[in-house]
């Protein structure tokens, strides 16, 4: 591409314009650490050669496997939680949406009134309905997602043990605890839900990054003026992406209860925090328009490591929630200093 | 200019747009000719951004006609305006920041793959995205070191030129810029001015809204002056000085007769 | 892309590692601390309570310690995020187990939620051990060691009852939650020791307080504002007394009101020797996680499986005996033995 009228092209001049992507995999490297996602990455990677040292239970694929399957649940919803972020909003009943969904299945299912696929199917539609509702009420009525859903918490909070009548609902039929279910590879045991789980993120990073969905949802993060002037139809947009995420809790659940073997009614209570700091970690900006579902699942898998490297070292629960503080407030410095570096 | 003879590209009759007690078009009129930069200004609250947004469909007029190349039209939306091509570049609302720059051309109007990949998996077609904005930069003499660099790293005439080559690239009929050097430096502003003219030597008309007086004077073939929310005058930068046309911006003095 | 970009992002990438790595070394220091004299070879004992802020386990943790400590025993903790967290719980045991405890000691969030968990434990050959409240069914672990919470509310029912002297009594109870079966043991075991069924008419009003001291006092309020003549008060733990306490006392209704407690944490029986609780049936939390890691240790080494219920105990503790209440001990064995 020719430079030699100048302008509007600031110094310095241009060297062979697009033409210029980097190929190879130095190059690759090189994009990798431009994204949001370099940092979470190299952290996991500090913090799982750490423990390797400190613990020679750590680095086994049983051990692995195992944190996987603990952060299926958190990470699910964070991934809900990462395409709600990335628009600027945030959902505060993520966790207590997915009680819910969960409640029901396991009721619905437990009381033998519906077969347990179809139970699963209502499950996931209630939680389906909530993300809708929550959509609904931040596009037409205009209120902040804040607020929504804080209210949606409550709402979804109070129906769970309405409708459980309080009681843990135990003796699940076997199609709402396989995921939870284990099978061998190589010499590990694998659980079915962490291949959903894998794959679910791997499908809505294709979704983010490969389809024109996925570009509207950022440029609604950035802003919601300059999408709906280029031709968005940003109020469809969020609605749907409020609706996508209730979908995603729903799958939550069935994780969770094929987790636990229980459709429990006091889960999922610090979920929604949990899920945030995950997206934090993960390098997306809560601002909006900035980050990585991939990234997401590394954010939880840190939390995940360290719960689990610090528990084979033997020290106690609150100093991860000690380090999980420290690390959110890390990732979010990071995310401010690299913002106002492009400014 | 000769031009009057011709039909205009873009054509406003007696635009009326009321608000409650308010009137912001009180039977304005418009025209704009092919190859021409034609700046509006006027003071404050004379009605020139109403003006805009009734040429460009972000506000439907009470009353008043509107006709594209001769033909009537009505908007019922920006995006019925752009689909008329009719492109705009918003001030401060041009680009999505964290999104690079093929992206950006392309935001709303992305291509897709070939066959079942774009069919079925809706997946973008990037490289010829990537090289169609190549392209459309170059044209414009953009120079810029890569298509996949986020354009919040960019400067702001640079993220201005981004959206102007974005415009120009859809744009069939009418590019208008809103205050497009308001947030720039000398430099850039320079360098944006630049852009504006080649865009016009490919021969689109400019409709350009700006505060600038001489960058006004740089820039525009004719200028449209508008007053309590109508056209006062169509003037030549030629014909008159900076102190006369703001003296008819504020109704301190008449200009000559509007040529009808 | 440009150089300068490039650095700037690796400046990132690097500022956020070196930050990590700077984290875990000063974990590395903890875990040091933690580990203390932690060798190879050692019996490892998981302790996981409902949370890490209450208390009640903060002594369990403690006693714990020094148990392990004196039996030469590695012990880790662990705890639910919030009372109720089941998932966390589950988490822990497979961490734990992943750490190759030989025994766990646990004090289930949920009863019923955590035995599938705790059987996978047992099947490795984990012996686990139920502290405080027992599990869903109560075979679920290879033991229990607990309270009698029945008997405490009995030991509480029958001292509000020879209090009374035959005076008609008109109660209200601060329950803690729906579908919990410590407070449900509780309030049953007062009811007993005060000789009535559940709904007779002298019980004036019940309400929830999840065993939080604002809760309680919102409570009572709204059982005052419903019955103005209360004059026993049943509360779950003491923070629910203090509560209720404060609610009496603006209502000038504190002296002649009595109310009774469970727990015997130092804060409560401070407030028995303040004379703000007539009485409070103390456990012992610290008791209860001792004899967990004994027990876990004793297995490990010598092969000798614990099972069944250990009852660790319960005193009733107050200044104002009442005749035909049973043995009490008064506010200073109380604070020997109080825990938080």
């Amino acid at each position: 591409m020719s430079t030699t009228a100048a302008p509007p092209n600031a110094s310095p001049p241009a060297r062979n314009a697009h033409t210029a992507e980097p190929t190879g995999a130095t190059a690759a490297l090189r994009r990798f650490a431009a994204t949001p996602t370099a940092g979470p990455a190299v952290a996991l990677l500090v913090a799982g050669l750490f423990f390797t040292l400190q613990s020679d239970r750590f680095l086994s694929g049983g051990n692995l496997a195992l944190v996987i399957q603990q952060v299926m649940v958190v990470g699910t919803l964070a991934l809900g939680q990462t395409l709600i972020i990335l628009t600027a909003g945030i959902d505060l009943s993520c966790g207590a949406i997915m009680a819910f969904g969960g409640i029901v299945m396991a009721k619905l299912a437990a009381d033998g009134t519906l077969p347990p696929l179809v139970a699963i199917a209502a499950g996931i539609g209630v939680c389906t309905l909530f993300g809708a509702a929550n959509g609904a009420l931040v596009t037409f009525v205009r209120l902040p997602p804040f607020i929504v859903t804080l209210g949606m918490l409550n709402i979804a909070f109070a129906l769970t043990h309405i409708y459980s009548d309080e009681q843990t609902v135990t003796d699940l039929p076997g199609a709402l605890t396989w995921l939870g279910e284990t099978f061998p590879m190589g010499r590990t045991d694998i659980s079915y839900g962490s291949v959903l789980t894998i794959a679910l993120f791997l499908f809505f990073a294709y979704v983010l990054g490969q389809t024109a969905w996925g570009k509207h949802v950022y440029a609604l993060g950035n802003s919601p003026e300059v999408a709906r002037l280029t031709g968005i139809r940003t109020t469809r947009l969020r609605l749907a992406v409020f609706t996508v995420a209730g979908f995603i809790y729903g799958i939550a659940a069935l994780l969770l209860v094929s987790r636990t073997g229980v459709g429990d009614p006091k889960a999922g209570q610090t979920d929604n925090l949990d899920s945030i700091t995950a997206v934090v970690l993960g390098g997306t900006s809560l601002f909006g328009g900035r980050g990585l579902v991939l990234g997401t699942l590394l954010g939880a898998l840190i939390v995940g490591v360290f719960r689990n490297g610090l528990q084979l070292m033997g020290v106690g629960s609150i100093y991860q929630t000690l380090i999980t503080g420290g690390l959110v407030i890390i990732a979010v410095t990071v995310d401010q200093i690299s913002r106002r570096r492009t400014r | 200019m000769t031009t009057s003879t011709s039909t205009p590209v873009l054509q406003a009759r007696g635009l009326v747009k009321r608000y409650g007690h308010v009137t912001a078009l009180d039977g304005a009129d418009f025209d704009l000719y092919a190859g021409e930069v034609l700046a509006v200004i006027g003071d404050n609250g004379a009605g020139k951004s109403s003006l805009i947004k009734a040429l460009t469909g972000a506000l439907q007029p009470d009353e008043g006609t509107l006709h594209l190349d001769g033909n009537p039209v009505r908007f019922h939306g920006p995006l019925d305006a752009r689909r008329h091509g009719i492109e705009t570049v918003y001030q401060d609302l041009a680009v999505a920041a964290s999104l690079d720059i093929a992206s950006n051309m392309f935001l709303g109007r992305e291509v897709r793959r070939r066959g079942p990949l774009g069919s079925v998996f809706r997946m973008l077609d990037k490289k010829r995205m990537r090289e169609e904005s190549a392209a459309h930069m170059a044209d414009l003499k953009i120079g810029l070191r890569s298509l996949t660099q986020s354009v919040e790293t960019l400067s702001g005439g640079q993220r201005q030129g981004v959206a102007v080559a974005r415009a120009v690239a859809w744009a069939r009929h009418v590019v208008v810029m809103d205050e497009p050097t308001a947030a720039l430096g000398v430099k850039e502003s320079g360098q944006v001015l630049d852009l504006i003219r080649r865009v016009r030597d490919r021969g689109l008309p400019v409709v350009l809204i700006s505060h600038n007086m001489p960058h006004v004077f740089e820039i525009a073939d004719r200028i449209h002056v508008q007053r309590l929310g109508r056209r006062v005058a169509q003037i030549s930068p030629r014909d008159y000085g900076m102190s006369d046309v703001v003296s008819i911006m504020t109704g301190a003095r008449e200009a000559d007769p509007v040529p009808e | 892309m440009s150089i300068f970009r490039t650095r700037t992002t690796l400046s990132r990438s690097a500022a956020t590692a070196a930050a990590a790595a700077l984290l875990v070394a000063g974990l590395a220091a903890c875990g040091e601390g933690a580990q203390g004299s932690g060798g190879d070879g050692e019996v490892k004992v998981g302790l996981i309570t409902k949370t890490d802020t209450n208390p009640f386990f903060v002594k369990m943790a403690q006693g714990a310690k020094q148990a392990a400590k004196a039996n030469g025993a590695e012990l880790s903790t662990a705890a639910g995020k919030f009372d109720g967290d089941n998932e966390g719980q589950v988490t822990a045991i497979e961490n734990m187990v992943a750490a190759g405890v030989d025994g766990i000691l646990i004090t289930p969030n949920d009863s019923k939620a955590i035995v599938p968990a705790i059987k996978a434990a047992r099947a490795k050959g984990v012996l686990v051990i139920a502290l405080d409240s027992p599990t869903e069914p109560r075979d679920g672990t290879d033991a229990l060691f607990a309270t009698d919470n029945f008997k405490a509310g009995e030991l509480i029912g029958a001292y509000a009852k020879a209090r009374m002297k035959g005076k008609q009594a008109r109660i209200a109870t601060l329950d803690l939650a729906p579908g919990v079966a410590v407070g449900k043991l509780r309030h049953d075991g007062f009811l007993k020791g005060y000789g009535i069924k559940a709904g007779d008419k002298s019980i004036v009003c019940s309400q929830d307080t999840q065993g939080d001291q604002s809760k309680g006092q919102a409570a009572m309020e709204n059982c005052l504002q419903k019955a103005p003549d209360i004059n026993v008060v049943y509360t779950i733990n003491e923070p629910a007394a203090l509560g209720a306490y404060t609610a009496l006392k603006a209502k000038g209704r504190a002296k002649d009101t009595l109310i009774v407690s469970v727990d015997g944490g130092c804060t409560g029986v401070k407030s028995v020797k303040a004379g703000k609780i007539a009485a409070t049936s103390q456990q012992y939390p610290l008791k209860m996680a001792a004899d967990g890691v004994k027990a876990v240790v004793e297995h490990a080494e010598d092969d000798k499986k614990v099972s069944g219920y250990h009852d660790t105990g319960v005193t009733l503790v107050t200044d104002h005996p009442a005749a035909g209440s049973g043995a009490a001990k008064d506010s200073k064995y109380g604070l020997d033995n109080c825990w938080g």
